[in-house]
């Protein structure tokens, strides 16, 4: 299964590596990344595979925002299939 | 491959333009539970209930962290009750409403509909007992919602019934006068009910219903208010074909949040109800959709033909998203839940007649209004009688969510609280309809040729 992870907030030094340590330490493998900082504002689009984590997507879901919080950083964690069912017919 | 563009479109309309599954409502039989002990019953009830509905709430949140979407409401929908108490040797069906609240409690759902009766051609002996007992009902219960169906096309109207709900409406509003009538806030007469709603306060699982399903309401009116800002000033045909794209993909929101939540609850999944249902937030209103068309105020002249427009392509966004669209689905206009609707009938360009047009093109009718606390049951009831003729007659459902507020006149303000906002209390005719609700009988079924 395909996840989504979306991080948006103020650009800063470290902002890839600490997501992406993250998600190795629970086992989730990263496909594509797409990112830009946009007047200060850092984004981040990455498409993970999450079918070997090692903790429910509920919970990463719930670690991955709280890491995000402590860095002032909003970080989502979403399945593939809610942007599927939008944007193609 | 999605694009960003798309992920971060589909991210603003969650965070910023309050789109959000409004509500997963799991719908489920109870008509194995019929008992002429009425304790019996209410057991039966209440097992049942907290059995097939355990895990709503939870699968609920698993599935709202999961995709990263709010669902406000896991509700519960149930058979009407004048059915199922139908053998009970009982006089009231307060215990049962008693019942329905703590197995709603028990299952964490802030909503359990079914306290209903269906008698657009009659009303059996059960039908009356219930219809009698739900003043009582909503005073000492929290989260039942009532609802009667006094009308439809192929029956007529049952003007008997008609003439009794204003009644009933005023003692439910002055039983619950110490919360300004709050008790009418969750009942809801209807004509040409549907079986398979899964909105507050008229839901209720129809007797053509399978055992147990799972029904979704989607919502999104700040989603499509921010996409016409995009087309100011273009022809009606963009206009409509903007919400027609729009709906297309909160009602695929819609598809898939119910598709997923049926498989985890091992239950069918019945319907999604495409309807743009407004809250008091600002930014996730009806009336400024209608307003950005071009309109200076909702209510005022073009506010009717820009609300059909608005309803038709809705439907027609939303029908392709799915596989199964049913329930109320199209743009709802309750005042008391809508910024826009508040702030134009505070203004006083929208009053009551004008809200009854737009009841003609919209999908439900007259909804949480208030009225004077000095309002006649007969006026109620003709109002009822009104709205009823409109849905007869054009082969829609039409309803009345309306709260005669205890001691409160014109210009004053009703809060309810939460999702059902707060009401201006609106004027009515001073004009009696006494005599031509005193006739009761039935109104006879309308023609359905010659049609113009």
């Amino acid at each position: 299964m395909k996840a989504i992870v979306t991080v948006v907030g103020k650009d800063q030094v470290g902002i890839i590596a600490s997501v992406c340590n993250q998600l190795a330490q629970y086992n989730v493998n990263v496909l594509d990344i797409s990112q830009t900082v946009m007047q200060g504002y850092f984004t981040m689009m990455m498409v993970v595979d999450v079918s070997a984590c090692t903790v429910e997507l509920a919970q990463l879901c719930g670690i991955m925002e709280e890491t995000g919080k402590a860095k002032g950083l909003s970080i989502r964690v979403q399945r593939e299939d809610i942007f599927d069912a939008m944007h193609r017919i | 491959m999605l694009n960003r563009n798309d992920i971060f479109q589909t991210l603003d309309m969650i965070n910023k333009r309050h789109l959000d599954i409004r509500t997963i409502t799991m719908g489920i039989s109870l008509m194995d539970c019929a008992d002429r002990d009425i304790e019996v019953c209410c057991q039966k009830i209440y097992d049942k209930i907290t059995r097939c509905a355990k895990d709503l709430v939870r699968v609920g949140e698993d599935i709202e962290k999961e995709f990263g979407i709010p669902i406000v409401n896991k509700r519960i929908s149930v058979t009407p009750i004048a059915l199922v108490a139908a053998a009970c040797e009982a006089d009231s069906y307060v215990p049962i409403a008693k019942t329905l609240d703590e197995a709603a409690r028990s299952c964490g759902v802030n909503f359990i509909g079914g306290f209903s009766a269906l008698v657009q051609k009659g009303c059996t002996a059960s039908d009356w007992k219930l219809i009698r007992s739900i003043p009582e009902a909503m005073a000492v219960t929290e989260r039942v919602c009532a609802s009667v169906n006094v009308g439809s096309t192929k029956a007529g109207i049952n003007m008997d019934a008609v003439a009794e709900m204003g009644r009933i409406i005023k003692q439910t509003a002055e039983i619950t006068s110490d919360r300004d009538g709050l008790g009418c806030a969750k009942l809801v007469v209807f004509a040409n009910a549907v079986e398979d709603n899964p909105f507050m306060a008229g839901a209720f699982h129809g007797v053509g219903e399978p055992e147990c399903v799972l029904n979704v309401g989607v919502s999104g009116p700040g989603v499509v208010y921010h996409a016409l800002q995009s087309v100011k000033g273009q022809p009606f045909d963009v206009v409509a074909e903007t919400i027609k794209k729009t709906a297309f993909q909160i009602t695929r929101m819609g598809q898939i949040v119910g598709k997923e939540a049926s498989e985890r609850l091992g239950i069918p999944f019945g319907i999604v109800d495409l309807s743009l249902a407004p809250t008091p937030a600002v930014g996730d209103s009806v009336a400024r959709i209608l307003e950005e068309m071009g309109l200076e105020t909702v209510g005022t002249h073009g506010t009717t033909a820009a609300l059909a427009l608005l309803n038709d392509a809705v439907k027609k966004g939303g029908v392709m998203a799915s596989n199964h669209v049913g329930g109320l689905s199209g743009a709802f206009i309750p005042v008391s839940e809508d910024e826009g609707m508040i702030a134009a009938a505070e203004g006083g360009t929208l009053v009551l007649d004008k809200l009854e047009a737009m009841t003609c093109v919209c999908s439900v009718g007259l909804d949480m209004i208030a009225v004077p606390g000095d309002t006649s049951a007969a006026t109620i009831s003709a109002i009822i009688a009104d709205e009823a003729a409109i849905g007869m007659i054009n082969t829609k459902t039409t309803a009345v969510r309306i709260i005669p507020a205890p001691g409160k006149v014109v210009g004053d303000r009703v809060e309810m609280g939460g999702l059902l906002g707060s009401a201006p209390v609106m004027p009515v005719h001073a004009e009696a309809s006494d005599l031509f609700v005193a006739r009761g009988g039935r109104i006879p079924a309308p023609i359905q040729s010659l049609k113009n």
